[in-house]
């Protein structure tokens, strides 16, 4: 099971990487809990300076920029496997 | 096993293809950069058949050359500026930031403001990450205020609009606004100002940043394509209807109309527009052509120019999400000193120019 975070506000940007990792997940039909981290204290906490950021098992795996979908489908699947 | 990102776009062709794509790009931007003005041209007076010299057919000839223009330049730059771009990150401006002292740091946040793209979602992670980093508040506030005031696509708006001397010339005054405001902001000591929990946030432990990331250059030029897509989809409106109104002006407003209240003489135009830009927000897109239309009309440069930067660089929206770091006395301090910078550097250009 994955644990994926999304770190940002609520801006327009952060809501586009909600999108396309909620669809990645449900293609791939994984098991992932997707939660989003609106809180400035708790996005901190990550040590990033610009959101929207992208948290895989506690790993950022991007911040500052929505990555592709690609990108994430092959983060996603790396962590399945290492998991 | 793991699935290697990089193997795949490192491949030879891809980096080539990648680079013929540009070529190709490039070669039809100049094409159609060539052939916009005859076909603006033609449209107006042919095809619409409207009289040389008639009012409608001056403002049309101006909106169908001017929005492909503009619309093209925008493409084309934003599209190197973005690549440009793929080198700098905010989290690397706060290590090459974080040791140097005021003055300097100053300096360097003020240029690395200039160059990094601004989201205005972005400022308070930013804000809090260079408090973590223990930089100077006054070198993050330089950060904060040229970060908005200079955009890539102001710059980019002003060359086609009113060319390199006043595009260099806006680059020039946005960064010593900034260094400047955030030198004196420094100066203040307004660290109690500053909400609390700014400084109670602590990074996990175990948190490690370096996911870079040794960028190909296919994968540069299309992240570059992207953001180029992203940026010229938000501005195409306000490009739109920003040269429609400014053609509006241009062929209706009577010559000299504005000379009375935004020229040279009336001393009072600078801060009067400065404090009318404060509130208001719009995409340097839509506020570049409509100031150039008020240019024609006997508005002066200063004026013109001072009223743009207090409209993209001071904002409602901005100061709203600022407010969360800041207590409102600092923000208010905040838009003092940057609109007092504003103003004294449009007297400036009256003068001069």
């Amino acid at each position: 099971m994955l644990t994926i975070k999304i770190l940002g506000s609520g801006c327009a940007n952060c809501k586009r990487l909600e999108q396309i990792v909620r669809k990645i997940v449900e293609e791939m039909s994984i098991e992932a809990e997707v939660i989003k981290v609106m809180e400035y204290p708790d996005i901190m906490a990550y040590g990033i300076t610009s959101t929207p950021g992208l948290v895989i098992n506690e790993k950022v795996m991007s911040f500052g920029r929505i990555p592709t979908p690609a990108e994430v489908t092959i983060w996603v699947a790396n962590a399945l496997q290492t998991a | 096993m793991q699935i290697d990102l990089t193997k795949f776009p490192r491949q030879k062709n891809t980096e080539l293809r990648s680079w013929a794509l540009v070529a190709l790009a490039a070669a039809a931007w100049i094409v159609l950069y060539n052939i916009i003005e005859p076909l603006a041209d033609w449209l107006a007076y042919g095809l619409l058949a409207l009289e040389h010299g008639s009012r409608l057919g001056e403002s049309l000839a101006f909106f169908f050359y001017d929005v492909p223009k503009l619309l093209l330049l925008l493409s084309g730059m934003i599209f190197v500026i973005s690549l440009l771009q793929t080198f700098i990150d905010t989290q690397k401006v706060r290590t090459l930031v974080e040791k140097r002292g005021e003055g300097i740091g100053n300096a360097m946040a003020a240029f690395f403001g200039a160059v990094t793209p601004f989201c205005s979602c972005s400022s308070v992670p930013l804000f809090i990450g260079f408090v973590q980093a223990g930089i100077p508040l006054g070198i993050t506030l330089t950060f904060l205020i040229t970060s908005p005031l200079i955009s890539e696509v102001a710059f980019v708006m002003l060359i086609g609009m009113f060319g390199w001397k006043i595009a260099l010339l806006y680059l020039i005054s946005g960064t010593t606004i900034g260094m400047i405001s955030g030198f004196i902001l420094g100066r203040m000591k307004l660290e109690r100002y500053v909400e609390g929990f700014v400084y109670d946030i602590k990074p996990r432990a175990n948190i490690d940043l370096n996911l870079e990331e040794k960028l190909t250059w296919s994968e540069r030029i299309s992240r570059s394509w992207d953001s180029t897509k992203e940026i010229v989809r938000k501005v195409f409106w306000f490009v739109i209807f920003g040269i429609a109104i400014g053609a509006g002006i241009h062929g209706f407003v009577p010559e000299n109309a504005l000379a009375g209240i935004m020229g040279k003489d009336a001393w009072w135009s600078v801060p009067v527009s400065v404090l009318i830009g404060i509130p208001l927000y719009s995409n340097p897109a839509g506020i570049i052509p409509i100031v150039s239309a008020l240019l024609d009309k006997g508005a002066s440069l200063g004026t013109a120019l001072a009223f743009m930067m207090s409209v993209i660089a001071l904002s409602l929206p901005e100061m709203i999400i600022l407010r969360r770091v800041l207590k409102p006395q600092l923000i208010a301090i905040f838009i003092g000193v940057i609109a007092a910078a504003i103003i004294l550097t449009g007297y400036m250009f009256n003068l001069v120019m």
